[in-house]
């Protein structure tokens, strides 16, 4: 499982600089939180829009994938 | 590497994602669907109407039947484009934040090929992100929670997710410190133990669900549901280490390949 790199002159594919995966982590993970959000929890813990549509919408999906769900 | 392989890899995330959601979503309608359709039935029967099921959950509690209940979704609707709709942006959704996790991991966590990593990342994302917490909060069939307390259980099954995920990053930051000096299987089997360890902590500490099931409710449909909802999430993840592998391996080693191809047998330790 872990083991340290010791150079990458081995088959071992190189890293990917940290730098370059900050705004994609901070833009798309928090997009992707988002999404989660509203298949996961909206209109049942919390609301952003009012009624039940949303929540009825993806009631099965939300058993289903584990959700708490009413 | 170019600077676009970031933006590739998370775009083939997404795509891994939506088609590991397809497969879920096949085996949610197919294996899932029935029991959830059982659990409604029963619901529907209850004398005690505690859950009102399609309608506006404040709107008239002490309704006698069922009936009365406003439908703003038919059952036909959720079971079908609505369960296709909640899975497949469940799987983008997850399949872009587990590229991100990707990203990063590769070459970080040991050597390890890009497929063999794409695996590691989806049995870490499988395990901390539904098995722990399914362990401690295992998902519900429709008429057994209780309205009233949905607010603490999402807070309480959110924390956990959270939970599980740091106690994994701490973990594999200990196997790391470890390897140098015990060799990556023990430094390996190590953090293994201390995440289980941390981990039993929190199910004992944490408090649990205040939901228990009802007595009435069939301990056989209880199983299979849940028994499900556990397959659901197993296919999702191995159809996305799979596919999201092949796609990350053909990024990441471009160069036409010779009668051997390199790199592709590095075993998991």
């Amino acid at each position: 499982m872990a083991q340290a790199i010791v150079s990458p002159t081995t088959e071992v594919t190189e890293t990917l600089p940290i730098r370059a995966l900050l705004p994609w982590a901070v833009f798309l993970g928090t997009l992707m939180l988002v999404l989660l959000y509203f298949v996961g929890a909206e209109q049942g813990a919390t609301s952003v829009f009012s009624g039940a549509s949303v929540h009825e919408w993806v009631h099965d999906g939300r058993h289903l994938l584990g959700f708490p769900c009413h | 590497m170019p600077s676009s392989t970031v933006r590739n890899l998370l775009v083939r995330g997404m795509l891994a994602g939506l088609l590991a959601g397809v497969l879920a979503f096949a085996f949610a309608f197919l294996v899932g669907e029935p029991s959830v359709d059982d659990s409604i039935a029963l619901e529907s029967t209850a004398s005690a109407p505690q859950h009102v099921h399609g309608g506006d959950t404040a709107a008239a509690p002490a309704a006698p039947a069922a009936e009365e209940e406003e439908e703003l979704v038919s059952r036909s609707m959720q079971s079908t484009f609505g369960l296709a709709t909640g899975v497949l942006v469940y799987g983008v959704a997850l399949g872009g934040i587990a590229a991100l996790v990707y990203c990063f991991a590769l070459g970080r966590i040991g050597r390890f090929s890009p497929k063999a990593t794409a695996a590691l990342v989806a049995a870490a994302a499988f395990t901390t992100v539904y098995l722990v917490p399914f362990l401690k909060y295992p998902a519900t069939p429709p008429a057994v929670g209780n309205p009233d307390t949905i607010g603490k259980r999402t807070t309480l099954f959110f924390l956990m997710i959270l939970l599980s995920v740091l106690l994994a990053v701490a973990a594999v930051i200990l196997g790391r410190r470890l390897a140098p000096r015990l060799g990556n299987w023990n430094a390996s089997v190590l953090a293994g133990l201390a995440f289980a360890v941390a981990v039993t902590l929190a199910f004992v500490l944490l408090p649990g669900n205040e939901d228990a099931v009802k007595e009435t409710f069939p301990a056989a449909l209880l199983w299979q549901f849940r028994l499900a909802t556990l397959g659901i999430q197993a296919v999702l993840w191995t159809a996305f280490a799979l596919v999201f592998g092949h796609f990350a391996e053909r990024l990441l080693a471009p160069r036409p390949a010779p009668a051997t191809p390199p790199a592709t047998a590095v075993p998991a330790a």
